[in-house]
């Protein structure tokens, strides 16, 4: 019997020009779609991933086993409906679940690229998926979507084709990585570096992916994703396998174990390099040094904004969404925002928040209605 | 068309012309914008301090931001509307002089509706009673009210001459949100007042 890929494959003949003047050859997108293209092909939506995302955004995810990241939200008869929608998701450029990236074989060498891959942006993620919708034949994008990083690139759509496209929904996201979520990514890519089976970027020939590293990357950051809140409520103090103290550096506590977890995981289905090239992607990522600034960036655009923010975020605060809606506002743009109340910090825009739901559900099917879907 | 509005609405979509570019504060489920944006081919946007107002809004297709006028204002440069709306809010405002303020400067002109204050069954009320007045439109406790600014006709009046703000219309409304005439007796008669104000020399 032969076995189905679990995604498709875009090829793109001509070498794709990266914001750092460098070219990638032979780049390759793997995708996924959902749902039906209708008749004038009008009601896709793109679905931008976070950065240990991909493409199965929703149904099961087969590296995993698990649901898909978003399948809460995406689906038959769910906010966004499959029935109506034609749903696509690309892994990003960079990323290691199927597209160009510094696992991928690099064609000059024969070689897996390793830091031999150029460093890519944001922009560059969103020039290939630009690619990837065209070559679907679709001319507009009913709506780009996504969370955090995901966020980003909607962003990056909506000022870089932002006629290709009519609605853009960012959620919990920024114009620009601060200096703390810099940080925070800096301490896990020193965490990756500071690995010995690191060996500068090499370790594919000997299998030896940094797992030590790369798990305390993906600890760090998966406290920056919840809340202080949540975690108490979650964890408090309590003990992982007895009413003692270990009085040794075991796992003693509920959260040590939780956090172990996360990292052990993650490492089981993540390239490090990837993890370096998609976070530096963020790190550069920061629409106000655009000619202009803000307001200039958003001038003159006809895309529907609804934005989203969640109060416990403090990796991408409501404060910085209330920058980008201020510009949008000067520019008079169409834009829409809610800050959902939520002690769930950052992740918030993975779980079942109603509010968040019932919003975005009212927003989609205004859009259903004005774009006559 | 007439029946889903709130008479009160009513009057103030009244004075709002064809393609005019509109903004709401505090507009609720987005009755009003949806009714200007269809009737008077209007580009509407609004503000709404309740999420559930902001969800029936962007249901309607508006484009609307869940956000509180006494801070976000300030967000908007000036001359962005032709007409900005702040309708049975005003009362409720923590800066009242401040947010008129940020309406005419934002907006070419401001339509500001309130509750009268001196309203003669208001007077009456307070006056034999001797205990905080309540009707329809002011239903609440003293210790609940979100109206924390209460005012008159005459009030308003004053303060439009001292701040030189012009008004371009006045008009009075009785308890079933009707127009009536305007005179010298509106500050006793009128239940709520609608202004249109403007900012002098403008």
């Amino acid at each position: 019997m032969k076995v189905k890929k679990a995604y498709e494959t875009l090829k793109l003949k001509d070498p794709v020009k990266l914001d750092s003047g460098k070219y990638i050859n032979l780049c390759e997108i793997a995708y996924k779609t959902f749902g039906k293209l209708n008749k004038n092909k009008s009601n896709a939506i793109l679905v931008c991933h976070a950065l240990s995302g991909d493409q199965y955004c929703t149904g099961i995810n087969p590296i995993t086993n698990k649901k898909g990241w978003w399948n809460i939200l995406i689906g038959p008869g769910k906010v966004i409906d499959t029935n109506i929608f034609f749903v696509i998701c690309c892994n990003v450029l960079g990323g290691c679940m199927g597209s160009t990236g510094p696992s991928s074989i690099n064609p000059k060498t024969q070689k897996p690229y390793g830091l031999m891959f150029p460093v890519i942006t944001i922009s560059d993620m969103v020039r290939v998926q630009e690619k990837l919708v065209s070559s679907l034949g679709i001319k507009k994008l009913f709506a780009v979507i996504g969370g955090s990083m995901g966020g980003m690139q909607v962003l990056e759509w909506a000022t870089k084709f932002n006629k290709k496209i009519n609605a853009a929904i960012p959620i919990a996201t920024s114009y620009r990585h601060s200096a703390q979520n810099i940080a925070f990514h800096e301490i896990g890519r020193q965490a990756i570096m500071a690995d010995l089976s690191w060996n500068k970027g090499n370790y594919y020939k000997n299998k030896t992916n940094p797992k030590g590293g790369l798990s305390v990357a993906r600890m760090i950051a998966h406290i920056t994703y919840l809340s202080e809140t949540a975690l108490q409520r979650k964890f408090g103090r309590n003990l992982q396998n007895s009413d003692f103290f270990s009085f040794n550096f075991d796992t003693d506590f509920q959260i040590e174990s939780y956090l172990k977890h996360q990292g052990s995981s993650f490492v089981q289905r993540f390239d490090a390099n990837s993890y370096l090239y998609i976070t530096k992607a963020m790190d550069y990522f920061d629409l106000s040094v655009k000619k202009g600034g803000l307001p200039k960036v958003f001038k003159n655009t006809n895309v529907k904004f609804c934005f989203f923010t969640f109060t416990s975020d403090w990796l991408f605060p409501t404060s910085e969404t209330k920058i980008i809606i201020k510009s949008l506002n000067s520019s008079n743009s169409m834009v829409s925002f809610v800050e959902v109340k939520t002690d769930k910090g950052h992740d918030a825009f993975l779980l079942d928040e109603p509010e968040f739901h019932a919003t975005l559900r009212g927003f989609i099917e205004g859009q259903i209605i004005q774009q006559r879907i | 068309m007439k029946s889903i509005l709130r008479n009160d609405l009513y009057v103030i979509s009244q004075l709002i012309h064809n393609n005019e570019k509109i903004l709401d504060v505090g507009c609720g489920n987005g009755v009003l914008l949806d009714y200007l944006s269809k009737k008077k081919s209007a580009d509407c946007r609004g503000i709404e301090i309740k999420q559930l107002g902001v969800n029936q809004c962007v249901k309607k297709g508006l484009s609307v931001i869940q956000g509180d006028a006494n801070f976000d204002l300030e967000d908007y440069p000036n001359n962005a509307f032709s007409t900005v709306i702040l309708s049975q809010t005003i009362q409720a405002m923590i800066y009242p002089d401040i947010v008129i303020k940020n309406l005419i400067r934002i907006g070419k002109r401001a339509i500001i509706s309130f509750p009268n204050f001196a309203y003669w069954k208001v007077r009456k009320d307070f006056l034999f009673s001797g205990l905080m007045p309540k009707n329809k439109i002011l239903p609440y406790d003293w210790y609940n009210t979100p109206n924390i600014h209460l005012c008159s006709i005459q009030d308003f009046k004053i303060f439009c001459r001292t701040n030189d703000i012009n008004i371009l219309r006045l008009i009075c409304l009785n308890e079933k949100g009707i127009e009536m005439k305007n005179n010298f007796l509106s500050n006793l008669i009128a239940y709520q007042v609608l202004f249109c104000v403007s900012k002098k020399g403008k």
